[in-house]
């Protein structure tokens, strides 16, 4: 077995050190009738080589994005991913160590945290971001448990916009607490003002909205802070990373907590997971923010160094009174964000959004061209937008599956009033030819 | 004291930047309208550029590069870090998890044209079920606190749908402090149950506490202080007898692959950490993943979707009333689940078994060379990892936390020092089976070094570390006036 060292030598030294007979000797602490009788059913080892090819085969029956041309969105993304992120996060020093719990021996890891939360305080406009949640929707979830921590409110007003699967996580960490979720409605494709002033009142801790929505439409957030604030509310603020190089950073538009699936930022689409989520607040809220803190610091020698920092907030200090359960989150994601920003840098990153948003207009155009086929919404849109079609949107993206193109994601399982409607993401990575190649096929999926 | 080591790399990328300079390679754009100030109104357009770096691509390879060699890393150096099972992270699996088709797939691709990932999926949650003697798994959890929170929460669901309503959840005071965090949330009080002297559970202490208004008692099998604990299966039918859930913490599920299984020990639910036993990498804090397990009339609760079969497809099943919702947005850590997978099939049942025959032999080795030098926390023999105490030490100036300083000059990252909180100046220290009895050795001698040193020259031990890119630094500092991000 390779990845075991001992041989039976080695193993009978150490037991003669030891001072016992057997390995056997040694789970002698185990109650007898707790014992397992037999092997554990599972399928049979595999040598290297079959085990790829078994995987290879596995991997071969997905419609992946380097196959497919992808217009899948909804949270995820086929963003550019540069070279050099797979090559430096896969050096052992970092990916086979843990949490700098011995910050002497980790300061590279501690250092790219540091860099991490700089680039997203910057990008998000707060003061302070923390060093990764598990994903977006978690983030969010965690933002809800903070802000009714923070303003001893129970309940939390979510614009309709906000992605339907992140609401259903939100809704499972606030049973706990018994926090009242409530909806503020988007008819038109955005959250109606006058409905969500209603909503938010003295009982409101946060006032939750997304930008671009689900539906890819750009909310008003600004008026968003504006109902918040007034009623004493946070305003907590989900916006994917990728798009603040063009869009103006939510902590500019007032948001008191922002949150974000940062998957976008150079993490692999890997069918939903290690996504990245993304945490930062205004600077008086830090100490009831959840997750690690990397702080800068000096050693005895007065050189500078970086330390997790605030640790009283978390579990392995705090326990049941810690402000979050978190405890590994995802810092190898947080790392490819760092190295993504990095490359890309103040140009690249608004280029990316430019990019993406000329090409998400264009098809747009193209696709609206055909008969039958129109937005739905009438909001601006950033990089994603719903379609009505003439046909059911799930034998449409059936249809197109088989021109291997992923042509969107059909929304009526998500909402009954959008049974005619498909979501479709343009990202940079699109060319003309493709966009013009899904117009084709899709015309033609929905005219036959 | 002189330093030992040279002045190291001490940049941020933000301090190599040089305005204009580009790092990235974008198309130009091929579609008529591009500027987003006539596709987009004003008002939602950024106002003030984001102060992101400026660099090239070499600067960043070598920067970040750089960076990774202040880290001691488990493929670097010897990473005993208790509670944490640093082992090896096979190559095969990180190749695996970067195929195209399963790095590249979108989450929200149609089912019929992912069975690939789902088939494995369905058969990780099955072997994982096998593993744990459960009946049912959910691969959602993004990590061993999140599997915490489902486990609770399942609980919780379980009882209200029977019409109860308990309040408590009861915790022994050797846990991890995820248990307290998660339940709280879950929202139940947290009672603490004592434990023996030797790390067990205080059965008449549990006694005491159990009744109608326990809705779980939560514990860690192997125990945090690296023991089996003797009477587990009376505990978990002492609980059920009350109507108390019984949930295991798998953080030390390394112990004992194939040897016993939580299922059968009469845990209700149980949570697995992918990248403590099943290899997935530790990445400097995750992602990890928490599979959660549980009996069958748990079933019902577990989070949504749960992968099924029908026939000969796999699919997303989202029928599920009793649901306690999702977790995640997605799936789960699928890129962690590829990597988990691969490794239980290189493996298979032998080799898994060879894992908790090896692991708990590397650790009792280290605590019969280092018994007569340090204080053991219980009695031999241990399982996968043993906790010694620094109270001899501490009492000639010399702490865990100088023991553990002073290994980092030695050549090892330190073990987790100061838990379980039941140990004085704890050393808590798992070897896992993919190290080697040189390296254990080495180990061990540096471990009886340091105890000699603790008599004999202390100030070498409290001076410690002298070689690592940064000596001791001040937390105080970092706390009182914190600085949590660059500015130039």
């Amino acid at each position: 077995m390779r990845y075991i060292a001992n041989t039976r030598d080695e193993q009978r030294a150490m037991l003669d050190v030891i001072g016992a007979h057997s390995i056997e000797d040694l789970l002698m602490g185990i109650p007898a009738k707790a014992r397992l009788g037999q092997p554990l059913p599972l399928a049979p080892a595999l040598a290297e080589t079959d085990l790829v090819r078994h995987l290879r085969d596995l991997a071969a029956h997905n419609a992946d994005a380097d196959a497919y041309t992808c217009f899948l969105g909804g949270g995820s993304y086929d963003h550019y991913v540069p070279s050099p992120i797979s090559h430096l996060i896969s050096r052992g020093e970092f990916f086979t160590a843990y949490t700098p719990y011995q910050p002497e021996a980790s300061q590279g890891t501690l250092r790219t945290i540091f860099e991490y939360q700089t680039m997203i305080a910057e990008l998000s406009g707060m003061d302070v971001a923390n060093a990764s949640i598990y994903d977006g929707a978690s983030s969010l979830a965690e933002a809800a448990l903070m802000a009714h921590a923070v303003t001893s409110r129970s309940e939390i007003v979510l614009a309709s916009g906000v992605h339907p699967l992140a609401r259903r996580v939100v809704a499972t960490y606030c049973a706990g607490p018994g926090l009242r979720l409530r909806d503020a409605a988007a008819p038109e494709g955005t959250m109606d003002l006058g409905g969500a002033r209603a909503l938010v009142g003295p009982k409101t801790a946060a006032l939750v909205i997304q930008s671009p929505n689900f539906y890819g439409c750009l909310e008003d957030v600004a008026a968003a802070a504006e109902i918040a604030h007034g009623a004493g509310t946070l305003l907590v603020v989900a916006a994917d990373p990728v798009n603040l190089g063009v869009l103006e950073a939510p902590g500019r538009l007032g948001a008191d907590i922002y949150v974000g699936e940062g998957q976008g930022l150079g993490v692999p689409m890997s069918f939903g997971g290690p996504n990245l989520g993304v945490f930062a607040a205004k600077g008086e809220l830090v100490r009831r923010m959840p997750g690690r803190l990397v702080g800068a610091t000096v050693d005895v020698d007065g050189r500078r160094g970086f330390v997790l920092t605030l640790q009283t907030r978390e579990q392995h200090i705090r326990r049941a009174k810690a402000t979050s359960n978190i405890c590994t989150n995802v810092a190898l994601c947080a790392l490819m964000a760092t190295i993504y920003l990095a490359l890309l840098g103040k140009q690249g990153l608004a280029k990316v959004g430019e990019l993406s948003t000329a090409k998400a207009h264009y098809a747009a155009e193209r696709l609206t061209d055909i008969p039958g086929v129109a937005l739905r919404f009438p909001a601006p849109f950033f990089k994603e937008f719903v379609l009505t079609l003439p046909k059911s949107p799930a034998r449409v993206v059936r249809r197109l599956a088989k021109d291997r193109i992923l042509a969107g994601v059909p929304l009526g399982s998500f909402e009954k009033r959008l049974r005619d409607s498909l979501l479709v993401a343009v990202t940079e990575k699109r060319t003309r030819e493709e966009i013009d190649r899904f117009a084709t096929a899709l015309a033609k999926a929905v005219g036959s | 004291m002189s330093r030992a080591a040279p002045a190291s790399y001490d940049q941020l990328v933000f301090e190599v930047s040089s305005p204009g300079r580009v790092g990235y390679s974008l198309p130009e754009c091929d579609v008529p309208e591009a500027d987003p100030q006539t596709l987009l109104p004003a008002r939602y357009l950024r106002s003030v550029a984001p102060a992101l770096p400026e660099v090239s691509e070499f600067d960043v390879v070598r920067h970040y590069s750089r960076l990774s060699r202040l880290n001691y890393g488990l493929d670097t150096h010897f990473y005993p870090l208790g509670s944490c099972t640093m082992k090896y992270n096979p190559r095969l699996n990180e190749d695996m998890a970067r195929l195209p088709g399963f790095a590249r797939l979108h989450p929200l691709t149609p089912e019929g044209a992912a069975q690939g990932a789902l088939a494995l999926m369905h058969a990780l949650a099955a072997a994982l079920a096998e593993i744990a003697g459960m009946d049912a798994v959910s691969l959602q959890p993004a990590a061993g606190a999140q599997g915490e929170l489902a486990g609770i929460l399942m609980i919780r669901a379980y009882h209200r749908s029977r019409g109860e309503r308990r309040t408590k959840v009861l915790v022994p005071n050797s846990a991890h402090g995820t248990n307290p965090a998660s339940t709280a949330i879950a929202g139940y009080e947290v009672v603490e149950v004592k434990s023996t002297g030797t790390g067990e559970v205080d059965v008449d202490d549990l006694a005491r506490h159990l009744g109608p208004d326990v809705a779980a008692f939560m514990i860690t099998v192997p125990n945090t202080l690296g023991m089996f604990e003797p009477r587990v299966t009376e505990i978990t039918e002492m609980c059920h007898a009350s109507g108390v859930q019984v949930y295991m913490d798998g953080a030390n599920l390394n112990a004992i692959l194939g040897i016993t299984r939580p299922g059968d020990l009469g845990f209700d639910v149980c949570h697995f950490n992918l990248h403590k036993t099943f290899t997935t990498p530790h990445g400097g804090g995750g992602p990890g993943a928490g599979p959660v397990g549980v009996k069958a009339h748990l079933e019902p609760f577990l989070p949504l979707p749960v992968v099924a079969k029908r026939g000969a497809h796999y699919t997303l099943d989202w029928r599920r009333p009793m649901s306690i919702g999702k977790l995640q947005a997605f799936w789960g850590n699928f890129g962690m689940m590829v990597r988990a997978y691969t490794y239980i099939r290189t493996m298979g049942a032998d080799g898994l078994r060879l894992v908790s025959d090896n692991a708990v032999l590397n650790a009792n080795y280290i605590m019969k060379r280092l018994e007569s030098h340090y204080d053991p926390a219980a009695p031999g023999p241990c399982m996968h990892e043993c906790v010694l105490s620094a109270r001899r030490q501490k009492r000639q100036g010399v702490s865990a936390m100088d023991v553990g300083k002073r290994l980092l000059d030695l050549g090892f990252y330190a073990p987790s020092t100061y838990f379980p909180l039941i140990v004085d100046e704890a050393l808590m220290i798992e070897p896992t089976e993919t190290e080697s009895k040189q390296t254990l050795d080495a180990f061990c001698d540096a471990m009886i070094q340091i105890a000699r040193e603790a008599g004999e020259t202390p100030g070498v031990i409290q001076e410690a570390p002298l070689t690592t890119p940064v000596r001791r630094l001040d937390q105080t500092r970092a706390a009182r006036e914190p600085v949590l991000r660059w500015s130039p």
